[in-house]
């Protein structure tokens, strides 16, 4: 079994965003880079069929600029047996279509049984580039998938469906699936995962020279959030405030 | 592992003024990394607790194990992962970010048990318990200050009597960090041949270790006397590599090495909650960030932790080129955690009346680094180590 996990580098969750000077991109200056943590989930789920399968391959793969190693590193690191490093300094740039052009292009020369994703980055928190992929590579795909295994030459996929629904799919394998929360939490890279790391193949794969499909137009930061206001007084108000809550907020 | 979702984000950014990750391999920076998120995710949460119940939180012995962090520099054969002495420094400056208690547990284990064990035991010795400690499942401590003796080891009373096979130790150790909960205590003690090193185990008749209660600090690491009373201890325990006070001696410059980086996370964590505090603390109408008081101080925390930062790295080039000398680990474990110690009290008064609250961290950091202050060496003893380095005269003998 080989299994393909698709991994992203974007900004940490934590970072401050600030847009540049061209009104169309992030500010990457002082950005600290992490693997998007739904990437993370569908790396644990791929690790956790390794752990019971010992013929299980882990295979990362990943468009991301010439340096940035780091991230393909600390998958290893968790545990992936060998890493493909598509390079691309515009990665971050990438539209979805390209993004999932360049991927198909290395999973299809390496071959894999189970493609991985996780269900979106959070950078652009678009989540095309799992569907992209298995339309790509003509392959079944299942999306927000929490829970998986492997049951002969198919997967059995679990995802939340409509109105708290549970859905249970088993698809044949060769499958594409994008991964979301579950029960099993990412692994830490630990110090032999790290020292282990070093040892391991990193492919390095030149990005075809495609023209991105999209071009962003421009980018903007939130509008500043308003002032607090005060609806009322004491017991008075707790109508109005469950009111809003319901509908303007619309969190309850 | 960094998966935060934004939700629940809890990461500490540490300040990096002069891009000190520059200077950091990509495996250095994942091991900080790593453990920044370890920190974060499993200690923050529960320190303040075991911090206001005085208890060690043994749960994470297992974690920091899991993890590689017990004898993260001792090589793979035993059980441990190999690692460079940078990336064991900032396993310490991460763990000490959270709290003085976990780096002192994991320095103990490390650098004065382990680090012993493997630089001056029997094979056998080694095979026996680094592969347990790294895992977590034995747990070390150091005996060398007495209640009488602290500064000046060479007094100690503890005594080793060669009696057949075996020996016969005699004596009581104070300020054990470990002590209570340890299955090995690795005592020193004077015999006709000088300063040896012993292994006494858990249970060993006439050996007990009290835990030391009542302290305003390290509230969250346990410490304990030992105390031999006639314990039988054979000669296979004893650590046939090193006779003399440069034994222990060499054990606490290891473990200097580890705090001299640990405190700097302390005071990293000290200036990061008095920044973000003051700037979000409105008095007269404006932050108290916008203050020059307010600027001075933090202007002053930045400067001695990037300070500190530039020591302790090469600090660590020079151990890894294998330069280092014991008065190079003196002036860093002096001058950190001096400046720590100064940053956690000028963040304790920033914070106002919050300081003194366990809300904040600042007064847990700064009550834990007046011990660091004096463990490992005080720091009188250390002005007068790079004194007695300078001038070639020794003040104290």
């Amino acid at each position: 079994m080989k299994i393909m996990v698709c991994v992203k580098r974007v900004p940490a969750t934590d970072s401050r965003i600030k847009i540049a000077a061209d009104g169309t991109s992030l500010d990457t200056t002082s950005i600290e880079w992490i693997v998007s943590p739904y990437d993370e989930f569908a790396l644990e789920q791929a690790l956790q069929i390794k752990d019971a399968d010992a013929d299980t391959e882990v295979v990362i793969v990943s468009l991301a600029p010439a340096a940035a190693t780091k991230e393909l590193r600390t998958c290893l690191a968790m545990g992936a047996d060998s890493a493909i490093h598509i390079k691309d300094d515009q990665a971050n740039t990438r539209d979805a279509f390209t993004t999932a052009s360049a991927l198909a292009d290395a999973i299809r020369d390496a071959g894999a049984d189970l493609i991985l994703c996780g269900k979106m980055a959070v950078d652009h928190d678009q989540g095309q580039v799992g569907t992209l992929l298995a339309y790509k590579l003509d392959l079944p795909c299942v999306t927000e998938v929490r829970d998986l295994k492997i049951d002969g030459n198919e997967v059995i996929a679990e995802r939340a469906g409509g109105g708290g629904t549970k859905e249970t799919y088993a698809v044949p394998l060769p499958a594409v699936l994008t991964v979301t929360k579950g029960d099993k939490e990412p692994r830490y890279a630990n110090l032999k995962g790290i020292m282990k790391a070093k040892k391991k193949p990193i492919e390095e794969l030149e990005a075809a020279a495609g023209a991105d499909h999209m071009t962003v137009k421009v980018m903007e930061l939130p509008p500043e959030r308003p002032a607090g206001r005060i609806v009322g007084e004491g017991v008075d108000a707790v109508s109005e405030v469950m009111r809003l809550l319901r509908e303007e907020a619309k969190v309850l | 592992m960094t998966s935060i979702l934004p939700e629940t984000s809890t990461t500490f950014r540490g300040l990096d003024y002069y891009d000190m990750d520059d200077l950091l391999t990509e495996e250095e920076i994942m091991v900080r990394d790593m453990t920044r998120n370890f920190v974060s995710e499993h200690v923050m949460p529960v320190i303040e607790e075991a911090y206001e119940n005085a208890e060690f939180p043994r749960h994470l012995i297992k974690l920091v194990a899991d993890l590689g962090l017990l004898g993260p520099t001792l090589p793979e054969e035993y059980g441990c992962a190999g690692m460079g002495p940078i990336a064991y420094g900032l396993i310490c400056q991460e763990l000490e970010r959270g709290d003085s208690g976990l780096r002192s547990f994991v320095s103990v284990q490390g650098s004065l048990v382990m680090w012993p064990i493997f630089a001056y035991g029997s094979e056998e010795q080694k095979r026996r318990w680094l592969p347990e400690m790294a895992a977590g499942r034995a747990i070390g401590c150091f005996g060398l200050t007495e209640p009488d003796h602290g500064s000046d080891p060479g007094g100690m009373e503890t005594r080793a009597k060669r009696d057949g096979d075996d020996w016969i130790v005699n004596g009581a150790k104070m300020w054990i960090t470990n002590g209570t909960i340890a299955d090995v205590a690795l005592v020193w003690a004077m015999t006709d041949d000088g300063v040896q090193g012993f292994l006494l185990e858990k249970g060993m008749d006439g050996f007990t270790a009290p835990e030391q209660k009542r302290k305003f600090s390290l509230r969250a690491s346990v410490t304990s006397e030992l105390v031999m009373d006639h314990v039988r201890v054979p000669d296979a325990n004893r650590l046939p590599g090193v006779k003399g006070l440069k034994g222990p001696l060499s054990c606490l410059s290891q473990a200097r090495f580890g705090i001299a980086w640990g405190v700097t996370g302390a005071a990293m964590a000290c200036y990061d909650e008095a920044l973000n505090y003051t700037k979000g603390r409105v008095q007269f109408g404006k932050p108290l960030a916008s203050f020059q008081l307010i600027q001075a101080k933090l202007a002053e925390m930045v400067s001695e932790i990037t300070k500190s930062q530039l020591v302790q790295w090469r600090l660590g080039k020079l151990k890894e080129a294998g330069k280092i000398r014991p008065q190079h680990v003196s002036l860093a474990k002096r001058n950190n955690v001096h400046q720590a110690l100064k940053i956690a009290r000028t963040a304790r008064d920033m914070l106002g009346a919050n300081g003194i609250t366990a809300e904040y961290q600042c007064m847990r950091h700064m009550c834990n680094l007046e011990s660091v202050y004096t463990y490992e060496g005080t720091h009188s003893i250390h002005t007068l180590i790079l004194g007695q380095d300078v001038t070639g005269i020794a003040a104290y003998s």
